[in-house]
């Protein structure tokens, strides 16, 4: 609902400079100016129904009081909301315990990875040190082994941990966030570090001379001008965090320990058909907090990720 | 002047007191931190007892490691960029070199079903296994267990054996004295004259008689720490229960259930023969130890059951490359491997691409509600879209043949199930490449288009010579990433196909598998899980994405910008 406020004052930003220009431009390159807009509408919306047409699909098997998939319409013919309240009461399946479970693990996460990527980038761009290159290139080569793919060796050194410190073993969130962290530094210390090189050194100078600490220039100075960059890691981040599946799905093995994706895992394969409208009416609640995230940050996220790809 | 000149050295408080006024370190930052790093080495002060506790001296070394590390790094002026790095570089090191490091090892090994003892283990559980019950000897109550708070399936068994008064505890207590338990001897015994104790695989302790409870037929309903299983939870794992052996004292002799609430010692029917390295039944019968396993000498009869793991040097790989049914599944997979992120790359692209070049009209109206609704395949989480992808391709009540009105079996047929997968991924996908073309349209500049078309070149030729290969310079990386994340995209595959179909006859190798699923079903999901030969795998994905990155990052010239 805030997207279109959000949207037209940076319209307007871009607008002015470009719009004489382009439209001289668009007078001498375009045969018939005035045939423009209505055919980009009607592509436009065919595109909309390929991007909306799964998301119709759940809501109506959601709101489908049958509740299963062979009865089940692309278009809601029924409003009920019996798949809701027979989900939330179901206590094999207890959703909000995994809701509550992915809430800890994508949201300590995402604040822990954001603070640890920020912190590597800003040594990587704002102190001087020897390794500083090597480093930069060790973590470069790090991410192109994905945690994901040492999955064996990481099933088998946290069931050894377990056996030591339980909090932190299989089947546990502690120790799946912990897997999550490692690769915290390397995930986007790229794309923060490119947005650190373009504050200006002279302003840490300057902090400098009137004896502030590196410290406190970090806190204080560095963190307040990075954080556009700093919310688009975040959202990344958080929509990668709340959609993992794979370690997440050899980690959880009880209940109650899931997340909501091995949780709505579980529910579905129990029995495909029968469980749908539930199962839909847990994805369509599992979807909320990411959609919220993307639709209210959408200006910093393309920004975000452009102002690091484009240089 | 002076001042930056005499910064990095900082050997001891500023000297310069018009500094050292204005730099001064408020106490609450002081404080905060020396807090943070009390609670630090306290958390690792615990995690340190608890391994010591159990014999984990490699957690123990690492966690010393780690807080000699804090306390160097954070309570001192010096180091000043390591401050900013340790946290990330300690849990980049144990949780993701680590793990890369252990998989090359175990690459190497046979680690897996029935391999996952070590070979001291593996002749003690063989014995353990081989006990028979003598026919005079004492029965001893026994009630099954797992640690309290872990579930009946998954927690880890311990029997909970009870001497009655007027029995010796003999066996047990001598057994007993070796373990180093929570309790001493004589601590475990109850009120009534009962002596406890705790057998688990390691062996034997005695069980602290505070707080047990112990009824009428002389076995343990309760006991602190413990979750006491009934007969019905106990059944749930009845063949774990009755394979279950705790080993007491040397010579291989065993504590053994022998019905659901007694239990006996007993000695080992086999015995080890280390000069020859061979097991020798009571009857005379030798097993030989090779690959991992003690197999009969003579061919004739089972493998002994407990296997251990050993080096098998590049077995693993060479199965991958040679073994029949692997190398056609290998190539296979390896293909399609290929073809599904080049064809994923390339179809989000191109609909991301069009659709940006669509919105990038200033005279479009609405366009961030287009875009808030565009985006919105990307936002949902893949659980949600993978899952109800797979819903709507089913043949029989799915929407996308209801729709269509086609019949085809889209999860059953090879070609159509890669399709399949090609279809959802172009619609989980293009949002991003709309959403980075949108950026990168945005920042060329307009002067650039002015001067093609001064030069005479119409729209679409200012397309394809001018926009085109300037946003491909752009997004260029990003395809490279976006192609190396298709490349492992396993939660996909294993949402919408779970890599198959499969052909008749071989349940190893699914027809739409990327090598990460493969390696995924071998190491946990097949029958007799190989975790060897699944790192084995795992390491050969490492090094292919390695190099693909490497040309692309190469390309790309990203590696450019560090200076």
């Amino acid at each position: 609902m805030t997207q279109p406020t959000a949207e037209t004052p940076a319209a307007d930003a871009n607008a002015p400079a470009p719009v004489p220009e382009s439209k001289k431009a668009a007078a001498s390159a375009v045969s018939k100016p005035r045939s423009g807009v209505w055919w980009r509408h009607a592509l436009a919306i065919v595109a909309l129904v390929w991007a909306l047409f799964p998301v119709m699909f759940i809501l109506s098997a959601a709101l489908n009081p049958a509740g299963t998939l062979s009865a089940s319409s692309p278009i809601p013919q029924h409003f009920s909301g019996k798949n809701f309240s027979d989900l939330f009461a179901s206590t094999t399946f207890p959703f909000w315990t995994w809701f509550r479970n992915s809430l800890i693990v994508a949201g300590l996460g995402t604040v822990f990875q954001v603070f640890i990527g920020a912190a590597a980038a800003y040594a990587f761009s704002r102190l001087r040190w020897s390794g500083r290159r090597p480093g930069l290139m060790g973590l470069l080569l790090a991410q192109m082994f994905p945690a994901l793919l040492a999955f064996p060796a990481l099933y088998v050194m946290f069931l050894r941990i377990g056996e030591v410190l339980p909090t932190v073993g299989l089947n546990t969130l502690w120790g799946l966030l912990l897997v999550y962290l490692g690769g915290a530094m390397g995930a986007n210390v790229w794309l923060l570090k490119g947005y650190f090189d373009t504050i200006p050194k002279e302003m840490d100078e300057a902090a400098k001379m009137d004896g502030a600490s590196h410290a406190r220039i970090f806190f204080t100075m560095t963190l307040r001008l990075v954080a556009p960059i700093l919310a688009t890691v975040g959202i990344l981040a958080f929509v990668m965090l709340w959609g993992e599946f794979l370690l997440a799905s050899i980690f959880l093995l009880d209940q109650d320990q899931r997340t909501l994706g091995v949780g709505l895992y579980s529910l579905n394969m129990a029995d495909r058909n029968r469980y749908f409208g539930m199962f839909s009416a847990g994805a369509l609640v599992a979807s909320i907090p990411p959609v919220l995230v993307y639709l209210s940050l959408q200006k910093q996220l393309i920004g975000g990720l452009t102002s690091g790809a484009v240089k | 002047m002076s001042q930056t000149v005499a910064d990095p050295p900082r050997s001891g408080p500023p000297q310069d007191p018009h500094v050292s006024e204005v730099a001064h370190t408020p106490v609450w930052v002081t404080v905060t931190r020396w807090v943070l790093i009390a609670l630090t080495i306290g958390v690792l002060a615990y995690a340190a007892q608890q391994a010591i506790e159990a014999g984990a001296w490699l957690i123990v070394i690492v966690v010393a490691f780690i807080a000699m590390s804090v306390l160097v790094v954070y309570s001192t002026r010096r180091f000043i960029p390591l401050k900013y790095l340790l946290p990330g570089l300690i849990l980049l090191l144990l949780f993701q070199m680590w793990p890369i490091v252990y998989t090359a090892a175990t690459a190497f090994t046979n680690y897996g079903d029935g391999h996952t003892l070590s070979k001291e283990e593996a002749i003690s559980a063989i014995q353990a296994q081989s006990v028979r019950q003598d026919p005079d000897a004492p029965r001893y109550g026994m009630s099954v267990a797992v640690p309290e708070g872990a579930t009946v399936q998954n927690g880890e068994l311990s029997l909970l054996l009870t001497v009655p008064p007027a029995e010796d505890a003999g066996e047990l207590e001598e057994g007993a004295e070796e373990g180093i338990g929570a309790a001493e001897l004589g601590e475990n015994v109850t009120a009534d004259g009962f002596q406890l104790f705790v057998g688990t695989e390691e062996g034997l302790e005695p069980l602290a008689a505070e707080g047990v409870e112990v009824r009428g037929n002389g076995t343990i309903g309760a006991a602190p720490g413990y979750r006491v299983l009934n007969l019905m939870e106990a059944n749930q794992r009845a063949q774990e229960v009755q394979d279950f052996a705790v080993p007491v004292g040397e010579d291989g002799a065993a504590v053994k259930p022998a019905t659901t609430s007694q239990a006996f010692v007993g000695q080992p029917t086999i015995s080890y023969d280390e000069e020859n390295d061979v097991m020798v039944t009571a009857e005379g019968k030798r097993y030989v130890a090779q690959d991992g396993n003690f197999v009969p000498e003579d061919g004739q009869g089972a493998v002994l059951p407990a296997g251990w793991t050993e080096n098998v040097g590049f077995d693993n790989f060479l199965t991958i490359f040679t073994d029949p049914t692997f190398r056609g599944g290998f190539l296979k997979i390896f293909l399609w491997n290929l073809a599904f992120p080049l064809l994923s790359v390339a179809s989000t692209f191109i609909l991301g691409m069009l659709l940006a070049l669509l919105f990038n009209d200033p005279r479009l109206k609405g366009k961030g509600i287009y875009r808030s609704l565009l985006i919105l395949p990307y936002a949902l989480p893949i659980f949600v879209t993978g899952l109800v992808w797979a819903a709507m391709f089913n043949q029989q009540f799915g929407l996308i043949n209801e729709v269509t009105g086609l019949n085809v079996n889209w999860l059953g047929d090879p070609w159509a199930a890669r399709a399949a997968l090609l279809i959802t991924n172009l619609w989980l996908g293009f949002p991003y490449m709309f959403l980075i073309t949108t950026g990168a349209l945005q920042s060329i500049p307009n002067d650039v288009k002015e001067a093609a078309a001064v030069d005479g070149a119409g729209p679409v030729r200012t397309l394809v010579s001018v926009t085109m290969p300037l946003l491909l310079v752009a997004v260029g990386p990003l395809l490279v990433a976006s192609f190396a994340f298709n490349f492992n995209n396993f939660t996909l595959i294993y949402l919408v196909t779970k890599g198959g179909p499969f052909d008749s006859g071989n349940s190893l190798v699914g027809n739409t598998d990327l090598l990460i699923n493969f390696a995924y079903r071998l190491a946990l999901e097949s029958g007799q899980p190989n975790i060897g030969l699944a790192s084995a795998v795992s390491i050969v994905i490492f090094m292919l994405v390695g190099a693909i990155s490497y040309i692309g990052f190469r390309q790309s010239a990203a590696l450019e910008e560090v200076n």
